[in-house]
């Protein structure tokens, strides 16, 4: 093998495994991210029939009512590929729609968890919502890109 | 992950407990805990990152650490003799590269039996 081959190889494998990695993260991310996107859509019109607020229950929510905390969490990871393009969005400014997405699906999915929970002890009305979000240094590399959601919330059931 | 109490202490995030009326304040409970992810979780969270999605290892690790607090609060409430916990809030901060601190804190009531 000659030093030219050689340097071709290197090439090869120096950009070629950060693209294959791009392509990984646009085709897998899309379509998980699309297919995530379909079942909280669904979960959300499912979950309809259960209120919820967020402010504090007036008297009459309260009446003949039991409350107890309900909460729901997940940490959701960006893909390589709307990393990288968030990368590059960092440097001419702007709207960074990729990273709206993932905090979007993870907060509808955070307060989707909750109502389950709320579902499961057959309450009536979830009121006083709260969402927190936080960052989650997902690589050693400090290239965080996951975001946790924290949703909860008193559950009011019949007596 | 849902939260739970220990079944002698109800909670809520509003400033009451429904169906039952507040006797006594104990004032402020709080509890915390701070807990690193492990790497095997890490690595798995690595390969994730590539093509997105949720990472089921985090939110079960930060479910139970957040759990871990809420328990820490839970007892201290109970140890000042109140049956209840009101406007519960939580926090998140990350104290250290890969660590987080998780934070309960709120109100603990005695409230009437039903």
């Amino acid at each position: 093998m000659d030093r030219a081959t050689g340097q071709l190889i290197e090439l090869a494998v120096n950009l070629g495994v950060p693209l294959v990695m791009l392509g990984l993260g646009y085709g897998i991310g899309h379509y998980r991210e699309k297919a995530h996107y379909r079942s909280i859509k669904a979960r959300e019109v499912r979950l309809l029939k259960l209120p919820v607020t967020n402010f504090k229950p007036s008297k009459k929510d309260l009446e003949g009512r039991v409350g107890t905390l309900v909460a729901g969490n997940v940490v959701i990871a960006n893909d390589h590929f709307k990393r990288f393009a968030a990368g590059l969005r960092n440097i001419f400014g702007g709207r960074i729609r990729s990273y709206e997405t993932l905090v979007d699906r993870a907060r509808r999915e955070a307060v989707l968890r909750m109502l389950r929970e709320a579902e499961k002890m057959k309450a009536v009305m979830v009121v006083n919502l709260r969402v927190e979000t936080s960052i989650i240094g997902a690589n050693a590399q400090g290239g965080g890109g996951a975001v946790e959601v924290l949703a909860f919330g008193t559950a009011l059931l019949a007596k | 992950m849902p939260l739970k109490s220990n079944a002698n202490i109800i909670l809520t995030n509003i400033e009451s407990i429904p169906g039952r009326e507040i006797l006594e304040h104990y004032g402020i409970v709080n509890g915390s805990t701070v807990r690193a992810k492990h790497i095997g979780r890490d690595i798995m969270a690595g390969l994730k990152n590539i093509v997105g999605g949720e990472l089921k290892g985090y939110t079960e690790l930060l479910g139970e650490t957040r759990q871990e607090a809420l328990d820490r609060m839970v007892e201290q409430a109970a140890a000042l003799g109140a049956n209840a916990v009101v406007n519960v809030r939580f926090a998140t901060s990350s104290v250290a590269q890969g660590a987080a601190e998780l934070f309960a804190y709120g109100t603990a009531v005695k409230v009437e039996e039903a």
